[in-house]
């Protein structure tokens, strides 16, 4: 997903100076700054259209510097960067991968301006018949291709002009919403304005909400939380933020899909929501066709604020690229992710299906700060191949009568790795604090690994709290008896599957929940025979 | 409608050999009653008639409506109108018994290349199906076997096979965990699909489930080989005489 021109300001080529005040500004403001910072040379940089390998200072103030922020952002993440250098990489998850150089990374691109295939007849046949099985429609196969930019011209246009029938966007993927119609999505905008919702890139969120972003950016996830939290913050490069006024309940879905095509989040994504008293939203991160990303270290993070009363669900579907069948080329996440119930009465819920990525290494959690708050944390992690998981969830009791449930589903086909790894404590003063925690973990073949890795603490002799942990394999039998009533094995496979993840998938929004299935049986695809 | 020539068929993990050179034809429209002791080779016939992997076919044939189905899946040969009335059905935690049916029948009908059923077609046609079998509408919706009694699997199987319409039926041990209640309900069951181009191959271990549904012919099963053949009245006389003196005659 390409925008032709991304984040204000970087790497225009020279000759648009002119009639761009917008860049001039920029480039004016970079020159502002000693020139000496810069040894790689501001002029190198437009013409290349990536900053240097490595992270240093002088990343850091360019990436600050090219998106117009103020000192105090600046200063926080340079802050971040000092702490980071004295950070190591965490080596206690189940997950064997070569280390990483970090100096050997580019921590600043033009969002996708590397030159991506011509035509659909370049991209990975594999690929393209998976966007086939999900029922994307070749406009938008190249667009997630890389291919095509949102907003160049396909060869499968139908020049028609027709605007999309009234409501014809709901209940289809909210991708359509983005691409082919931009009065749809600013009939959202609208809405959303009506209600007070603000929903934003966070840079401009920075620029044009200070007090919102200052307040609670890194309350959350403070900068020196970990090794991978604590780089995001240093070099974040783009993200949502959303505040919910008090009392609201955001009329609709929230979607990356709506912001994604007009600027590149890229790999470094800094997402900030928060629920005002009384409020509700519901948000949905990611996609489930298989994107095309050439970043290869994905770092982000999310905080979740959920003051008195308010409610915040968050769902995700991670698709990205899990490397060919010896595991090469896959994308390596490192997500933090973390709710914090802060007011009383407030509840967050996380909702993930994880089929993509070489190694994912997350734990979406919840902070029950606010007396009777809950967290929940709903998930499905499919691993095949060469693909490594170590995912799970913290439920950190702090308030009274607070609850968490946990379910979590592990599927592992051939030869990979899948860890479920949660904690679950009850502070002193968490008294009466309930949990309930059942992780299930489905073998597909001989080959494969799941393994649970429950921390449970207690601090509060009121607290109740309740582990129950299965491991299954989908038997010769079942095979044989779905494949005896007409049912090809890869479906049969598929529907046992999808049975299995019911409980999570059912927490889904509806159209989500739909493709979600339909994705779960492609990614198990070559599982068994 | 079904051959079965000089089958010979082993584990195919060990080797052990269980059928040692069936031969037997089903024609449209008939019952064929298989009987015999127990480890004479009854279920394992059934598993290979169904294309399980578990056995290798080492000599000998299986002809459907005249063609070979020994390089068939299991899927393909369902779709091709073969069913087996599972002796222990299989439970699909999470799976609604009404999802199941569905997907298995426009799994078939999309296999024999026919439209898919509609979401009120295929309704209807459940509900009328399991009606007559006294399926209540609440266990359409629990998935599939799960926490159901021996009797709800059984019936459940017979809502399948009134569903899947095969052309050629195969039941491994129907009658067994029945109580007489349920075996008279499923007997109902089979015997309304009794038609002239249908068949079934019904194998049991005793006379009572065939006086429900009474076989055009009997054969007995030993040693993985049929080694008497005869009509309903052999299935009383093996009722009062055991398998002892069959055995001895065909020695």
């Amino acid at each position: 997903m390409r925008k032709r021109h991304p984040v204000p300001g970087l790497l225009i080529p020279v000759s648009m100076e002119t009639d761009m005040p917008a860049v001039q500004e920029t480039i004016d403001r970079v020159r502002k700054i000693d020139v000496d910072q810069y040894k790689y040379g501001f002029e190198t940089l437009i013409e290349m259209d990536v900053a240097p390998k490595g992270l240093n200072e002088d990343i850091i103030r360019l990436i600050s510097t090219k998106k117009n922020e103020p000192q105090w952002m600046l200063d926080w993440r340079l802050k971040a960067f000092e702490r980071w250098k004295t950070m190591e990489s965490p080596d206690w998850a189940r997950l064997d991968y070569p280390p990483i150089d970090f100096q050997d990374i580019h921590y600043y691109a033009a969002p996708k301006s590397m030159s991506g295939p011509a035509s659909l007849d370049e991209v990975d046949p594999e690929i393209l018949r998976t966007y086939e099985k999900l029922g994307i429609p070749l406009k938008e196969q190249e667009i997630l291709a890389g291919v095509r930019k949102a907003d160049e011209p396909s060869e499968f246009d139908d020049n028609s002009d027709t605007p999309p029938a009234e409501g014809s966007y709901s209940g289809r993927v909210a991708v359509d919403a983005v691409f082919d119609s931009v009065s749809v999505a600013t009939t959202f905008k609208k809405e959303l304005q009506k209600a007070g919702v603000i929903f934003m890139p966070i840079s401009e969120a920075i620029r044009e909400h200070p007090e919102l972003v200052q307040k609670y950016l890194g309350s959350v996830v403070p900068i020196s939380d970990n090794f991978f939290a604590t780089m995001n913050s240093a070099v974040f490069t783009d993200g949502s933020f959303v505040y919910v006024p008090k009392g609201v309940r955001c009329p609709m879905e929230l979607s990356t899909y709506f912001r994604i095509n007009e600027r590149n989040t890229g790999q470094f994504e800094r997402t900030l929501i928060i629920a005002d008293e009384g409020s509700y939203v519901s948000y949905l991160e990611g996609c489930t066709a298989p994107q095309r990303d050439e970043n290869q270290l994905h770092a982000a993070v999310v905080e979740l604020v959920a003051l008195g009363d308010a409610e915040i669900k968050y769902s995700t579907v991670q698709n990205w690229y899990p490397g060919d069948k010896d595991g090469k080329g896959g994308i390596y996440n490192f997500v933090t992710k973390r709710g914090d119930c802060r007011g009383a009465n407030s509840r967050i819920s996380w909702t993930q299906v994880e089929t993509g990525s070489a190694i994912t290494w997350k734990y979406p959690s919840c902070i029950l700060r606010g007396d009777n708050s809950r967290g929940e944390f709903y998930s499905i992690a499919v691993s095949n191949g060469r693909q490594q998981i170590d995912s799970g969830t913290k439920m950190i009791h702090l308030g009274k009568n607070t609850s968490s449930r946990i379910i979590s589903k592990g599927i592992s086909a051939g030869n990979s790795s899948n860890t479920y790894r949660g904690q679950v404590s009850a502070h002193r003063k968490a008294s009466n604090a309930r949990n309930f925690t059942q992780c299930d973990s489905l073998l597909i073949g001989e080959e494969c690994g799941a393994h649970t890795v429950p921390y449970i603490e207690s601090k509060n002799a009121t607290a109740q709290f309740e582990h129950e942990a299965t491991t299954s394999k989908i038997s010769e039998d079942q095979l044989f008896y779905c494949m005896q009533r007409g049912i090809p094995e890869e479906e049969a496979v598929a529907l046992i599957v999808n049975g299995f993840v019911k409980d999570v998938i059912q927490q889904l929004p509806m159209e989500f929940a739909v493709e979600a299935q339909k994705l779960i049986g492609i990614s198990l695809e070559g599982s068994v025979g | 409608m079904l051959e079965i020539k000089n089958l010979h068929a082993r584990v195919a993990d060990e080797g052990t050999e269980i059928l040692r050179g069936v031969n037997l034809t089903i024609e449209a429209g008939e019952v064929a009653a298989i009987m015999g002791p127990n480890g004479s080779g009854k279920s394992t016939l059934s598993y290979i008639l169904a294309g399980r992997e578990d056995y290798e076919v080492t000599e000998g044939d299986i002809l459907y409506n005249g063609e070979s189905v020994l390089e068939m899946d299991p899927a393909e040969r369902a779709a091709a109108g073969l069913f087996l009335a599972f002796q222990y059905p299989l439970e699909i935690p999470g799976v609604a018994t009404m999802t199941f049916l569905k997907t298995a029948l426009n799994a078939q009908r999309k296999a024999r290349g026919e439209a898919e059923l509609t979401t009120p077609d295929f309704m209807r046609k459940v509900k009328a199906s399991a009606e007559e079998l006294k399926i209540a509408p609440d266990m359409l919706k629990r998935p599939l076997n799960v926490g159901f009694s021996g009797g709800e699997k059984k019936r459940a199987e017979i809502l399948q096979m009134a569903l899947l319409e095969p052309k050629l039926c195969i039941m491994d041990e129907t009658d067994s965990g029945l109580d007489i209640d349920a075996l008279k309900i499923v007997s109902d069951g089979v015997n309304a699909l009794r038609s002239e181009e249908r068949a079934f191959l019904v194998i049991t271990h005793y006379q009572r489930l065939l006086d429900y549904i009474v076989p055009d012919t009997v054969h007995v099963l030993y040693k993985g080989r049929i080694i008497k053949t005869g009509d309903k009245n052999l299935a009383l006389q093996l009722e009062n005489e055991g398998y002892a003196q069959i055995v001895d005659e065909a020695a």
